[in-house]
């Protein structure tokens, strides 16, 4: 499904990474600092790779050899960011509805009333992000990407920044995702738990290294 | 009311020369001030700097260079009534571009501040659903800057209503076409027996000049509260 084979290098830090992942849920497992954020911000579009290449469903994202990068907003991605990254501006409504009302009838595979039910978030549509509670920001994000209905759903340390009641709160409703919509997800974490409750394929990450050393290029 | 018809004048136009100031900073500033607060070009320094300019020149000097190139006889002014017929030397329009000469450091500054406050992962945040660069400009980048664009407004607006020294050199001190509440005050202190509308007119200065600071602290609170800048147990 997904095939990557790139380098980056950002300041001292280089990423060498090299996989192929499939269908279902994937995490991706590795200490704090080792690259994983910047893995994602990658496949998200939201980095270039100093060379190689990305591919979905054979479909070329990026690919430094024929100088092709495809940005963020035409990959149809959706990412979880460790904070949520909610707009402060916005209603709860507003916030879930962003991705979504932009796609056409045609491309929604959920429909609202089910993401809010799922999530549990059918009280809180009218509040603003300052006015939820960490758990709360961390369910509305993941519904706002959820709504955009993504080919691959990336989740970057979604429950990092919760206490361990919350975390026991939210890591149902991943599951409940992953069983209920079928949409692909990487999910990346430091936390052996959170992989064995939700992972179908795990791939361990050491600093600056994901899979086997890429072969030398050219 | 007390004023008398001349100096309702000046207060008239100066609200228009204001308000006409203003809205010519409003989109233009917003551009600079992205260009300078996301940009990386080649001669940033020195736009940076031509922008900072009126701020540290005495006020003539700009005012004196719009002479010499909006002038009927300067390359601009000469081309404009040449092709167009339009001539803005020594009309309110010009007292208008002469403000926004001098406004315009004070709308771009603001703005630009609030722009490098914005953090940049909402921006991406709403590019990974779907949202192509203008959206997230419209969307995300401009109501966040929002409380920095009404201070950036309201600066360049008051700067406009003193605006002296550049309109004067510009357009002149015209009773009724150029005569602003300023040059008004300046007139009248010249005039045997004009103290007491030279001590209105400045009275009506101060308290517009409140009344804009009041206007924009309450619109700021306003907008940093929606965006949840602000807890709503402060005071």
């Amino acid at each position: 499904m997904l095939n990557l084979d790139l380098a980056i290098r950002r300041g001292n830090f280089e990423l060498l990474a090299r996989a192929e992942i499939g269908a279902g849920v994937t995490g991706i497992f590795g200490p704090s600092g080792c690259g994983k954020s910047t893995l994602l911000a990658l496949i998200a579009g939201l980095l270039r790779p100093e060379r190689g290449y990305i591919r979905f469903a054979n479909e070329a994202l990026v690919d430094t050899a024929q100088a092709l990068f495809v940005p963020a907003w035409r990959r149809h991605m959706g990412l979880v960011f460790q904070d949520g990254q909610l707009f402060p501006h916005l209603s709860v409504h507003s916030n879930l509805r962003y991705g979504y009302r932009a796609l056409r009838p045609s491309e929604r595979r959920l429909a609202f009333e089910t993401v809010t039910e799922l999530l549990e978030l059918t009280a809180l549509l009218e509040r603003r992000p300052a006015q939820l509670s960490g758990g709360e920001r961390q369910r509305v994000a993941l519904g706002r990407a959820l709504l955009y209905s993504p080919r691959l759903l990336l989740l970057d340390e979604p429950l990092a920044s919760l206490d361990q009641r919350l975390k026991e709160q939210i890591l149902p409703f991943l599951k409940r995702i992953k069983e209920e919509t079928r949409i692909p997800m990487i999910f990346v974490t430091h936390a052996q738990a959170e992989v064995d409750y939700l992972a179908d394929q795990v791939i361990p990450m050491t600093p600056g290294r994901l899979g086997a050393d890429p072969a030398p290029q050219g | 009311m007390w004023l008398s018809p001349q100096e309702w004048q000046a207060v008239a136009l100066s609200a228009r020369v204001a308000l006409c100031a203003t809205l010519v900073c409003l989109p233009t500033g917003i551009g600079v001030a992205w260009l300078l607060a996301r940009r990386r070009f080649p001669g940033k320094f020195l736009l940076d700097a031509l922008i900072q300019m009126p701020m540290v020149l005495p006020p003539v000097v700009p005012g004196y260079l719009l002479l010499l190139l909006f002038g009927t006889q300067g390359p601009i002014g000469g081309w404009l009534k040449a092709h167009f017929g339009i001539v803005i030397a020594f009309t309110w329009q010009g007292a208008a571009l002469a403000s926004a000469t001098m406004a315009f450091p004070l709308m771009v500054q603001p703005v630009r501040l609030a722009l490098r406050m914005i953090d940049g992962r909402l921006e991406q945040a709403a590019s990974t659903l779907g949202a192509p660069p203008w959206r997230v400009f419209l969307t995300v980048t401009l109501p966040l800057a929002t409380p920095g664009i009404i201070a950036g407004a309201v600066l360049c607006f008051t700067r406009s209503l003193g605006e002296f020294g550049a309109t004067m050199a510009f357009v002149g001190n015209i009773p009724g076409v150029t005569r602003t509440l300023p040059l008004a005050i300046y007139s009248y202190t010249h005039v045997p027996g004009g103290d007491a509308a030279a001590m209105r007119l400045a009275v009506l200065s101060i308290l517009l000049a409140l009344v804009a600071l009041l206007t924009s602290h309450l619109i700021t609170r306003r907008a940093e509260r929606l965006l949840g800048y602000r807890n709503h147990a402060e005071p």
